[in-house]
């Protein structure tokens, strides 16, 4: 293995590469071959390194110099003066300038040298952006799979429990559920075989952490699965990758043909007499299937249709045995809680739900794009410091947290700190991390005339409560929009979702009305305008806006 | 994968692939690639000391060009930054005369003082 002098890490996630970073990636190694620095200059491609919205994105090391929004004719200017010459390419560089770099050391240190990056923890990114995901080695440089030879070799699968337990980290996915119990009920339940199951089947709208933690770090998923296998007695795990994600699937298939290769799966791990298998299997796109019943039963071959509840997965789950069902992000935390500890863990974020948080920033926010951040953080530090503000110099109007099935929080709550018993109690969900941000500009009523739409299209359809009330929601609220619905209707509404929210067989129904009945405690001054004829922000065209109407 | 250790033995190798991304103190060479510099055949310096570097299996040292310093007739200039140490810059530096600064200086922390044409 040769040394470079510099290293050329050119972002290969999905934003970037929509954007060209395969060009911009093959213009650098072509330049490189010209000036004959082939042998000096290693050019890689990496995970998202988070502003996604600048992209292409690449960084140069040793300096840590991060370039945005790279066009093909930028590269043999960067090629030129920043690595033949060593002079940085100032009117190219990514904002305040300086890539954030982190410290040596294990996994979980602050980011710093620069604002986007600066309000970050990064543990589960702890790699992307910085290793290259298809490389075994360079994730076994940053300390990868020492966390599973810790466990196998010196600790009792019990004791792996209890440190899961003791770090209080609770499921990322979306619900918020304590991950040590979960394995607990898995690991006590006597049984011929058990499985673990990674849900990347990432379904909510505006969600895409899960997606390029699996570009990004596709290793971290797999020593977090085979860690858990070990905790709970499995010795098998499937990744259930929904099958758009195309090049997530490429990238785990390559991460796992490579730990089988280096025996850190397959038989006898580390000696320990443990063995541990991955298979991956790809969803076909339906949003129900990230419900984790739903997807055992489409990994079973069937229609994917939750199960009713108890017995819940970790008792009798993938072909009736114990399974553990754990989303992707919660895996990749898996790795730093046992090589940290569980102290550790609860020293970052809320006394009640420690850790980081990934959330995907987007909709009216200028710096959109993935980041992490401890949990806690406020509203308005993600929007105004992290996320760089609203553009346009519109005002803020709402944050959607948690995707379409999360709830909508209003300026009041900017201060309000994100963790998942904080939101729960403003009525909204911390959720899978989506962070949707909506200016002054929308309509409320035609916001969430979109989000009942999508659920009307997503529900499968098998309990009542969900079939028939989405499309009922949805019909009042494209009444208010044309100016036709009535008081009583508003009632209707809310009855309708509170029944919902408590009879529903699944998480879907449950939770589609969340947002709005959170707008409807929010907004109820612009709902009421509505049905006065009058939409404020003139959206809702069949109506008045406020300033014709008087 | 038998033990800890033959995954460190791994991880050791690997690591000096990634080292020049980490942030920590490293021993700068820094080599001046203006025009000047270049014409003067830094460039040649510049793959003798990365070649060195390789040969002897060296961490924790990163390579990089900078712009002219001024000195153009003192061409190439090579400047090495240990840190704790003060600067040392070496002028007229030939690839043969790299190859010892790395040997010399960097790895025996031996200053070659009748090469040295500036110190910071």
């Amino acid at each position: 293995m040769a040394i470079y002098r510099s290293h050329v890490l050119v972002c290969g996630g999905t934003p970037c590469l929509l954007k060209g970073a395969r060009t911009i990636r093959d213009l650098f190694q072509q330049e490189i071959d010209r000036y004959q620095m082939t042998d000096e200059i290693r050019v890689v491609e990496t995970g998202c390194l988070g502003p996604c919205d600048e992209g292409p994105v690449v960084i140069i090391y040793p300096e840590g110099v991060m370039y945005s929004r790279l066009q093909p004719a930028d590269v043999p200017k960067i090629v030129e003066n920043h690595l033949y010459k060593g002079r940085v390419v100032e009117e190219l560089i990514y904002k305040e300038g300086k890539a954030g770099r982190e410290q040596s050391g294990p996994p979980g240190v602050t980011l710093e040298g620069e604002k986007y990056l600066d309000r970050q923890k990064r543990v589960v990114l702890r790699n992307c952006g910085r290793i290259n995901p298809d490389s075994i080695e360079e994730y076994i440089a940053n300390h990868g799979y020492k966390a599973l030879g810790k466990a196998l070799t010196e600790l009792r699968p019990e004791e792996v429990v209890q440190m899961v337990i003791d770090s209080k980290l609770q499921g990322r996915g979306g619900a918020g559920f304590p991950t040590g119990l979960k394995w607990s009920f898995t690991a006590k339940t006597q049984a011929d075989r058990k499985y673990i199951v990674c849900n990347a089947d990432e379904g909510e709208p505006g969600t895409f952490k899960d997606r390029l933690i699996m570009e990004g770090d596709p290793h971290s998923i797999i020593e977090g699965m085979a860690i858990a296998g070990y905790a709970v007695g499995a010795e098998e795990g499937i990744i259930y990758i929904r099958g758009e994600y195309q090049l997530s699937i490429e990238r785990m298939a390559r991460a796992i043909r490579q730990a089988n290769q280096y025996g850190l799966l397959g038989k006898d791990i580390f000696g320990s007499g443990f063995n541990f298998q991955i298979q991956i299997r790809s969803g076909a796109g339906a949003y129900i299937c990230g419900e984790e019943t739903a997807l055992l039963e489409s990994l079973e071959g069937n229609r994917g249709e939750p199960r009713v509840k108890p017995p819940y997965p970790g008792v009798a789950g993938l072909w009736g045995k114990p399974t553990v069902v754990n989303n992707v992000e919660t895996l990749a935390n898996i790795a730093p809680i046992i090589l940290n500890g569980p102290a550790w863990f609860r020293s970052i974020g809320t006394e009640s739900c420690p850790g980081t948080k990934v959330f995907t920033m987007l909709g009216d926010i200028n710096n959109q794009g993935l980041i992490e951040v401890p949990m806690g953080i406020t509203l308005r530090e993600i929007v105004y410091e992290i996320g760089g503000g609203i553009p346009g110099g519109k005002g803020f109007k709402m944050a959607q947290t948690g995707g379409t099935s999360g709830g909508c929080l209003p300026m009041e709550y900017l201060d309000l700190p994100m963790d998942y018993d904080t939101l729960a109690k403003a009525g909204s969900a911390l959720g899978s991390g989506a962070m949707l941000i909506i200016d002054d500009t929308h309509c409320i009523v035609d916001v969430l005339k979109n989000f009942m739409r999508f659920f009307c299209h997503e529900s499968c359809g098998k309990c009542t409560p969900c079939r028939e009330g989405n499309p009922r929601l949805y019909e009042i609220l494209t009444a208010l929009s044309a100016g036709t619905a009535t008081q009583a209707q508003i009632q209707l509404m809310k009855d309708l979702a509170r029944t919902m929210q408590l009879t529903a067989l699944c998480g879907l129904g449950q939770s589609a009305p969340n947002s709005l009945m959170t707008c409807l405690r929010f907004y109820a001054d612009e709902i009421a305008e509505h049905l006065n004829g009058e939409c404020p922000t003139g959206v809702c065209k069949s109506l008045a806006t406020k300033s014709e109407a008087v | 994968m038998k033990s800890l250790a033959d995954l460190e033995k791994i991880r050791e190798e690997a690591r000096r692939m990634t080292e020049l991304r980490e942030e920590k103190e490293q021993t700068k060479v820094i080599i001046g690639m203006g025009t000047c510099g270049i014409a003067a055949g830094a460039r040649e310096t510049m793959k003798a000391i990365l070649e060195e570097i390789n040969k002897r299996n060296l961490t924790g040292v990163t390579l990089t060009p900078t712009g002219c310093l001024g000195l153009c007739e003192q061409e190439p200039i090579v400047e090495v930054d240990i840190p704790g140490q003060p600067r040392i810059i070496y002028g007229k530096v030939t690839p043969e005369k790299a190859r010892q600064i790395v040997a010399k200086h960097i790895v025996n922390n031996n200053i070659i003082g009748e090469w040295v044409i500036g110190r910071k």
